[in-house]
């Protein structure tokens, strides 16, 4: 009788567990699947972009390069045509000037976007439920190759020497705007 | 079983026959045998829960490496935080299923061959067929249907275990984004890459569990008949998981 019962607690706890983890597997991995997770503390701030780029929900911010929060709600303004992002910043970081910049940047070259912000120059803070005004959008590379040609093109046509100068200019600003 | 005579050929064609019979038998009085839970019961306990600690240790410490190496991999491309992708696509897809597999067959199908065969070499087969009782159904059937039952829940229980152990590293030690690890790969993974590695552990519980099986029940009634069989179902078992595991692995692409 006694090594019955470690046999069925030991095989129930077995079958429980395989199913717990099938469950996490298939429930929390994918994008479709349903979130449990806990809300965490911090004040709320909302930004308005012209495009996101592949922002997602979980996605840092930070200043400085240090992490001050992430993104918690993606959400699309149809009267605006902007995505509205709502971020979620950690309670010790509450001396952020509300006039900060906002600007969503790409981590090494094929790493996912984050938020970066710049520090304003106001004596006032971000107070829960505030809006960030100045906000710059993820840039798309194929917009910006597509400008970097139709530049070319039509320095092309009018000289033809420099093009490559041209180049090189472009994406000496690309990289000016990405850091 | 006696392949010697026949050229290697025709002894490869005759036992793959003579496995898949035997599966044609086995699944005859699987359904009889689960008529009594309580035998399947016990092999779920066998083969699932014996295994479970091996499985969680293998399973962190893979994790780990993958944590490890796919961070190296991935820094000198600047995108470690695509770590929580690779991790959990190389959890789900391959390593989850393949690697319970190989100490799934290492662990719990050299259990079962040797049981089994030593049940054949003392008689004991021959002893139920006399008295009426068809060993397939007692001792073969429920032993299969226990491998079965635990292999995907083992192969999930690896992936979990393993994904954590991915992040302890990535995260706790490379200093890897936390929320990014767990957005990126949240936005990648699809239902069906879970949904994939399910299925290769079903069949690869399938495959290593007949062999297992039926290695036992048609060993040469003698101790070196029974080492051979045992050694026979880890390498049988090994080589088809690999095999099945590149044939699934093309279909689902």
């Amino acid at each position: 009788m006694r090594a019955n019962r470690t046999l069925e607690i030991g095989t129930g706890m077995f079958v429980l567990l395989g199913f717990a983890a099938l469950f996490f597997l298939t429930t929390q991995l994918p994008a479709s699947g349903l979130k449990l997770g806990s809300a965490k503390s911090g004040y709320h701030l909302t930004a308005d972009f012209d495009n996101i780029g592949d922002l997602k929900v979980g996605s840092p911010v930070t200043m400085a390069g240090v992490r001050i929060g992430e993104v918690e709600v993606i959400r699309f303004d149809s009267k605006q045509y902007k995505a509205v992002v709502g971020l979620r910043i950690d309670n010790q970081y509450n001396q952020i000037p509300d006039d900060s910049f906002a600007s969503i940047q790409t981590q090494g070259l094929l790493g996912g976007k984050y938020i970066g912000m710049s520090p304003g120059g106001s004596d006032t803070f971000f107070k829960n439920g505030g809006r960030v005004d100045q906000t710059q959008s993820a840039i798309v590379l194929e917009s910006l190759i597509n400008k970097l040609f139709a530049n070319f093109a039509n320095k092309g046509s009018s000289d033809n020497g420099s093009g490559a100068d041209n180049k090189s200019g472009s994406s000496d600003s690309k990289q000016g705007t990405q850091k | 079983m006696n392949g010697g005579r026949e050229g290697f050929l025709m002894g490869g064609i005759r036992r793959m026959g003579a496995v898949l019979l035997f599966l044609l038998r086995l699944l005859a009085q699987s359904l009889p045998a689960l008529g009594r839970p309580r035998l399947v019961i016990n092999q779920i306990y066998n083969a699932g829960a014996r295994s479970l600690i091996i499985i969680m240790l293998s399973g962190l410490f893979v994790g780990m490496v993958l944590g490890l190496q796919g961070f190296e991999l991935l820094q000198r491309f600047g995108s470690e935080q695509a770590l929580g992708t690779a991790a959990a696509l190389g959890l789900l897809k391959e390593l989850g299923p393949v690697v319970t597999s190989l100490l799934f067959a290492g662990r719990a199908g050299t259990a079962l061959t040797s049981e089994i065969g030593l049940m054949r070499a003392t008689d004991q087969l021959t002893a139920m067929e006399v008295m009426a009782v068809d060993p397939l159904r007692y001792v073969a059937a429920p032993r299969f249907l226990g491998g079965v039952v635990a292999m995907p829940l083992l192969a999930a229980i690896f992936s979990l275990i393993g994904l954590f152990g991915a992040q302890l590293v990535g995260v706790q030690l490379m200093g890897v984004d936390k929320g990014a690890f767990w957005s990126q790969m949240q936005g990648s993974v699809e239902l069906r890459d879970v949904t994939e590695g399910i299925v290769k552990s079903f069949v690869f519980g399938l495959t290593c569990s007949l062999i297992a099986v039926h290695e036992g029940y048609n060993a040469e009634p003698t101790a070196a008949g029974v080492g051979l069989a045992t050694t026979r179902t880890v390498v049988a078992s090994s080589v088809l998981t690999l095999l099945l595991d590149y044939v699934l692995t093309a279909f689902f692409l």
